[in-house]
């Protein structure tokens, strides 16, 4: 008599799923949505500033400074505007036009001649923090090879006692895109996840089609199950889609196993799922479930989920905050599956996290939808 | 018509909208979870973003794999360990290690002297370290690169000095960084998330009201009563704009008090920016709205929108990191250009005529995207 | 187990309190439902019905008492339950986008029915209902009773031996609810039990037993006739001029000692008091056989009285000499699909004027069309003589309308409400205030003043609508089936408002599936598929299906025969 029934689960899913059919947007949302947030994240989101506008102010118009001129420009770093009018600099910098301005100073060549110390000076635009240090980092990198190469000429070398051999695995070029992207695409279905179900429980409710199913024989769990498994396929579909644009249109590399991939993506997938079901039974009705699904669904999935700010920099009390937003974990394994390869001991503590938090999510939902008609 | 009539015409019009502003704000203010949902997540969401959104790098975890027993190598480890953005230090005795505390992500840089480093270099040597380090973080390995390299500097420079070599460097660098005296992060991210909370508030009052009103049958309510279409919209558009600027010029009080940014510019050019930036918000949030049938359509347009408008408006990333083909592209978000005003106010004081020229092109995305919501009311009525 | 047990439903005790109400949904309730009869359960709004039901089938639990259905305890039994009952709630419970046999097939699965028997099953059904041709039409394409059907279909695919229906002809056509019954008939006859909430007191009168429930208290229980029996001798119909009928039923229900009156036609229908003499009455008049909506009415002691508060407070209109709502030759097409076509009348001022017809027959479509909600393909609406839908907001501001379906704001509260459509419609500073206070008073809303809309009683969101709709003092009023689902006694306070305004020259135009309520009109339009099929006064329309068969014709049967006319006619051109 009681306990679950595949007949009915069936039902429930058959039905469930000709309805996802039959509805034109949760096609969309399943797979136009997932391009769209794809070419915004594969094009749009760059931490690469290998083109920073700057203004070169020159002062001096020795030979030197010329030389030095010519070491800015050369660079692929900058985009280098040379001026010799100090304001306009300065107004184009607090305009936002240029990120920084160097000025080779009008004794610069003279205390150079002279074995004085001579001075560059690098004014940046603070109000953009990021861009303002690669500024000032690419410029002393500038200046470093620049001046090598004049105490070559003076054959006045000697040689540095350590001699520093950075190498940076996984992704040697520090191409942004190769993180951002696979980061991107845990963002993405966890948007699409609670797209697909934030609103589907509150629907049911608002429309009165759930009172005539509660009072049949079927079970709650068969319907959170019944509900569940069409989405989790539709999930599925946009992963492969985001994965194929990700692999054949950005080249992200990717060493780890597709298997675990699968694996992972199904958990997170239940998880991101379970949560706007959870929405979705709280709240009842379709309007505050979609305040909810604004609220919690988008900014803290960008913000707090080591997609692009790093977590481990953030003060302890909102390091404990990101471990409630399901997409870090996910962020964590993505990145490491494509870039590194398989790394149990990063899978395995981000997985069990997945799935308590999604069995919690399932579990609160189950409770929930049991009561609701009080 | 005459002047007087047409004050009293006007003034009719003004007691209709009128009902339908307060209506409005009753509709979002009465239901405590709704009211809940507009004033508090924006304030948490303001205290937890202001700190979490930074791409600077500290509490960095490293590694070191010292096969060398000499004073040098001991020396460099001290002074790593004293740096102030190296929390955690791991002494690795097995080189195995290395990889795996870079794979597990325990450390995000690693790094190796040989058994001859001290040797080597009290013998005036050259030695080599190797540094490696995890590309997964590849904003923050840039910037930990950075940090090392001045602590190597240093210490070459303090060997050589030992060995009674004098280096002078031809040149010096002499930093000075405007607006923002010590990089501090929260003067970009401060402003920048009180344009985008206000926005996600503007939008999220608005995208649903018409949508809502379908699905509940009060729209026909309003279609058939004396307001006309463009007096509906005004209707819904005041009071997500009372909503949005009364939380903006909050959250803009908070950011100065409790997060010590300055604000060098003008109030009252602060208060008409923001307005025109919300009437854009506000149109496209009512465009949203009238073009979808349900609100799950509705919560789809709000998502569409809100993910170019967080991800390529200079918030997230900077736009000349960008394809140039794309940069122009970025142009049609509202919030590009708020972005360059309120952070012109708030840190560089941005004279009038700058605010205006960066004003105009959302004071058009609002005369559009109002007028598209306005025709579509009427269009829908088939 | 089931067969030792004597009814089918026991009540015992049974209390509901929902938090945040003061007063109990259901106050110590007990009775007994018996086996193989169809019992109703009548009583006006917010008296507890749909909570009863809902109770039965143990997705309510009851606060204290208990429930038992065929012995199982709702309580502890509710999987066991399910399993044996079959339910239809309010909105039918039907997948929209749907089509009817994957709604069959989903609601066969959830009974659990099997391969074979689930064909048989679904062949049964399908010919039960006569949706065999429609079993591709998505469930949301459907007419209001053929949804009714299908939602009924769908309740009784595992056989339940007790079936539960509530309100299931709200907003459905006299012809469906006729088909309805013969098929609660043939139910019957197989021996299931039926339970049946409404408020449509002429089907509680067809049932074995009721159940009347008043304010969450049991006021009856046994059989209707026997409820019926309170009135004998106390009804009578009176011959009134047609001219003054409205003032004559004014007048008579605010004479002391008459409990209720309606109109019928050109008759007026009332019940009197046991001590009131009705040789005083200066009309002509004729003993009538009770019905037991007079005995239910008598119950809740007496209707309202015959004068409108609202009424009386609106200034009588001037004359003008432009028709207040003229159609010519309307048409409207959704694609391929005729809504609407060729419908023209014109109404005149203070008219009370009835536009009828099945669901999905067209009336929705004029209506909208009127109001400038709908552009019409061809033809014209005017209305005072504007479009509405490019008519100036001071055009607009003349109307008064009230939507079929609950369409104020539901989150808002009732003043709330009142002072939005008041703001909206031009009503300023003390007058408007003054306008308020009387909505409030008239319509007893004082209670409520606070409550979310939404969360009213149904008589009570329809009194509010109504106060919305009339607040502004409209020349033309558009109610849109304004009492469906709404109790006698509302019903009838309605009318009297409805027949005072006509009083005072105030142009009415309302759709309705009540027959009685129909009688009220001054003339009626039958609109049957998109075409209007016959117009008059509800004598004329009774007078023009009178034959051998029907000497008496009510205004149900004139519905009923005009529309196989038309079919029949409809047929022979075909062939």
């Amino acid at each position: 008599m009681s306990g679950f029934s595949t007949q009915r689960f069936f039902a429930y899913l058959k039905k469930e799923s000709i309805q996802i059919i039959r509805d034109p947007s949760t096609t969309l949302i399943a797979f136009v949505l997932p391009l769209i947030l794809m070419f915004i994240f594969g094009y749009g989101v760059s931490l690469d500033a290998d083109h920073l506008p700057i203004g070169l102010l020159i002062e001096d118009t020795s030979p030197s400074a010329r030389s030095l001129e010519a070491a800015f420009t050369g660079t692929p770093y900058f985009e280098v505007t040379t001026s010799y009018n100090r304001t306009k600099l300065e107004d184009d910098l607090s305009a936002g036009l240029l990120r920084g301005v160097v000025v080779i100073p009008q004794d610069f060549s003279q205390n150079l001649l002279r074995g004085t110390q001579a001075s560059l000076q690098v004014l940046v635009d603070g109000s953009e923090p990021n861009p303002a240090n690669f500024v000032l980092n690419y410029a002393q990198g500038v200046l470093k090879n620049w001046t090598d190469q004049l105490l070559i000429e003076k054959k006045n070398i000697f040689t540095l006692p350590i001699d520093v051999q950075a190498r940076v695995w996984f992704n040697p070029e520090l191409k942004s895109r190769e993180v951002l992207v696979p980061g991107s695409l845990a963002i993405i279905l966890s948007l699409i996840g609670i797209l697909l179900t934030a609103l589907v429980i509150a629907r049911e409710w608002e429309r009165g089609t759930m009172e005539a199913i509660m009072s049949t024989p079927i079970r709650i769990s068969e319907i959170l199950l019944g509900k569940l498994i069409p989405y989790f396929f539709l999930g599925l579909g946009s992963m492969v889609l985001c994965l194929s644009v990700a692999i054949f249109l950005y080249d992200v590399p990717f060493r780890g196993s597709f298997l675990i991939l699968f694996m992972t993506t199904s958990i997170y997938l239940i998880a991101a799922l379970s949560q706007g079901l959870l929405i979705s039974t709280l709240a009842r009705s379709q309007f505050v479930a979609s305040q909810v699904a604004i609220i919690v669904g988008f900014l803290p999935a960008i913000m707090l989920s080591g997609f692009i700010f790093e977590i481990s920099s953030m003060p302890w009390p909102i390091q404990a905050i990101t471990y409630l937003f399901v997409p870090r974990y996910f962020v964590d394994i993505l990145k490491t599956t494509f870039l590194t390869g398989t790394v149990w001991e990063i899978i395995i503590p981000n997985l069990m996290a997945l799935i308590v938090i999604g069995a919690i999510f399932l579990g609160l939902s189950l409770r929930r939808i049991a009561k609701v008609l009080d | 018509m005459n002047f007087t009539n047409r004050y009293i015409k006007a003034r009719r019009i003004w007691y209709r909208i009128q009902a339908l502003i307060m209506k409005e704000i009753l509709a979002v203010w009465r239901d405590p979870k709704s009211r809940f949902a507009m004033v508090i997540p924006p304030i948490l969401q303001l205290f937890i973003f202001a700190h979490a959104i930074t791409l600077e790098v500290n509490s960095i975890s490293l590694g070191i794999y010292n096969q060398d027993l000499g004073w040098y190598s001991h020396e460099i480890i001290q002074r790593i360990e004293g740096a102030p953005y190296f929390k955690h230090v791991y002494l690795l005795t097995d080189p195995h290690d290395v990889k795996r505390l870079i794979d597990t992500e325990k450390a995000m840089v690693t790094i190796e002297f040989q058994q001859d480093f001290s040797r080597l270099l009290a013998a005036g040597k050259q030695a080599q370290v190797q540094v490696i380090l995890d590309g997964r973080r590849s904003n923050s390995a840039q910037i930990v690169t950075g940090y090392l390299n001045q602590i190597f500097q240093t210490f070459n420079v303090d060997i050589l000095k030992r060995e009674g070599v004098e280096v002078t460097e031809p040149v010096v660098v002499q930093s000075r960084s405007f607006f923002n005296p010590n990089l501090d992060y929260i003067y970009f991210t401060g402003p920048s998330l009180v344009a985008l909370l206000s926005l996600l508030i503007a939008v999220t009052v608005t995208s649903l009201s018409v949508s809502r009103e379908r699905e509940a049958g009060t729209f026909d309510q309003l279609l058939v009563s004396p307001l006309q279409p463009w007096q509906i919209l005004v209707g819904k558009a005041i009071p997500a704009l009372i909503i949005g600027i009364g939380e903006g010029v909050f959250m803009m009080f908070m950011i100065i008090t409790f997060f010590d940014v300055p604000f060098l510019g003008s109030y009252l050019l602060f208060f008409v920016s923001i307005t025109i930036f919300l009437s854009s918000i506000v149109g496209v949030g009512l465009f949203i709205s009238s073009l979808s049938a349900t609100q799950q359509q509705s919560l789809l347009g709000t998502f569409v929108f809100m993910v170019p408008t967080t991800m390529l408006s200079g918030y997230a990333t900077p736009i000349e990191n960008m394809p140039t083909w794309l940069q122009p592209w970025t142009n049609i978000l509202p919030m590009k250009h708020f972005l360059i005003i309120i952070k012109g106010l708030f840190l560089k004081d941005m004279p009038t005529s700058e605010v205006l020229s960066h004003s105009w092109p959302m004071a058009l995305i609002a005369i559009v995207t109002l007028s598209l919501a306005s025709w579509m009311f009427k269009r829908r009525m088939e | 187990m089931g067969s030792s047990v004597e009814n089918a439903i026991e009540i015992t005790g049974v209390t509901k309190t929902f938090s945040g109400m003061t007063q109990p949904a259901l106050d110590n309730i007990t009775a007994n439902i018996h086996k193989g009869i169809i019992t109703g359960i009548v009583g006006p709004d917010a008296a507890g019905k749909t909570t009863l039901i809902r109770l039965m089938t143990s997705l309510l639990l009851p606060t204290s008492g208990e429930i038992t259905v065929l012995g199982l305890n709702t309580l502890k039994d509710s999987d066991a339950i399910h399993d044996i009952t079959g339910y239809m709630p309010q909105k039918f419970g039907l997948y929209e986008d749907l089509t009817v046999i994957e709604n069959l097939n989903l609601y066969g699965d959830l009974q659990g029915l099997k391969g074979h028997e689930k064909e048989e099953a679904f062949e049964q059904m399908l010919s039960f209902t006569s949706l065999k041709p429609f079993t591709d039409r998505l469930a949301g394409k459907l007419s209001g009773g053929m949804k009714q059907k299908l939602g009924l279909a769908c309740a009784l695919l595992s056989r339940p031996k007790i079936l539960l229906l509530d309100e299931p002809t709200v907003g459905v056509d006299p012809i469906s609810r006729r088909e309805l019954w013969k098929m609660m008939k043939v139910l019957l006859g197989q021996g299931m039990s039926i339970v049946w909430s409404t408020s449509y007191l002429d089907e509680a009168s067809q049932c074995h037993e009721v159940l009347l429930l008043n304010e969450g208290k049991l006021l009856f229980n046994g059989p209707p006739s026997e409820l019926t029996k309170i009135v004998d001798g106390r009804v009578f119909l009176l011959d009134v001029p047609e001219k003054g009928r409205r003032t004559a039923l004014s007048n008579l229900l605010n004479t002391k000692g008459i409990t209720d009156g309606v109109l019928q036609g050109n008759k007026i229908r009332i019940v009197c008091k046991p001590d009131f003499s009705i040789q005083s009455q200066e009309y002509p008049w004729t003993p009538a056989v009770p019905r037991f909506e007079d005995a239910f009415v008598d119950t809740l002691g007496g209707g309202p009285g015959g004068t409108s508060l609202l009424a009386n407070s609106i200034p009588k209109k001037g004359k003008t000499h432009i028709a207040p709502i003229q159609t010519e030759h309307l048409t409207k097409m959704f694609g391929d699909f005729t809504a609407a076509s060729d419908i023209s009348f014109t109404i005149r001022r203070g008219e009370i004027f009835g536009l009828l017809g099945p669901n999905g027959a067209g009336k929705s479509t004029t209506f909208k069309m009127l109001c400038g909600l709908l552009q019409p393909t061809k033809g014209k609406a005017l209305v005072s003589g504007h479009d509405l839908k490019t008519a100036t907001s001071q055009a607009r501001s003349q109307i008064g309308y009230m939507a079929q379906k609950f369409s104020l704001y539901s989150d808002l509260g009732v003043k709330e409400n009142l002072d939005f459509f008041s703001g909206v419609y031009g009503l300023r500073g003390n007058f408007r205030k003054k306008r308020i206070d009387l909505m409030i008073e008239i319509f007893a809303l004082e209670s409520y003043l606070s409550s979310n809309s939404g969360l009213l009683p149904l008589g009570y969101k329809q009194r509010l609508a109504l106060a919305c709709a009339v607040m502004h003092d409209p020349d033309v009023l558009f109610l849109d089936e304004p009492t469906s689902g709404v109790d006698p006694i509302t019903r009838r306070e309605f009318w009297t408002h409805i027949n005072g305004m006509a009083e005072k020259g105030i142009t009415i135009m309302v759709t309705t599936h009540f027959m009685e309520e129909a009688e009220y009109c001054d003339r009626i339009a039958l609109i049957y598929q998109s075409k209007n099929i016959a117009t008059g006064t509800p004598d004329d329309l009774k007078e023009s299906v009178k034959s051998k068969d029907l000497p008496n014709p009510t205004l149900e049967d004139a519905f009923i025969t005009l529309i196989e006319r038309s079919d029949m006619h409809n047929n022979e051109a075909h062939v």
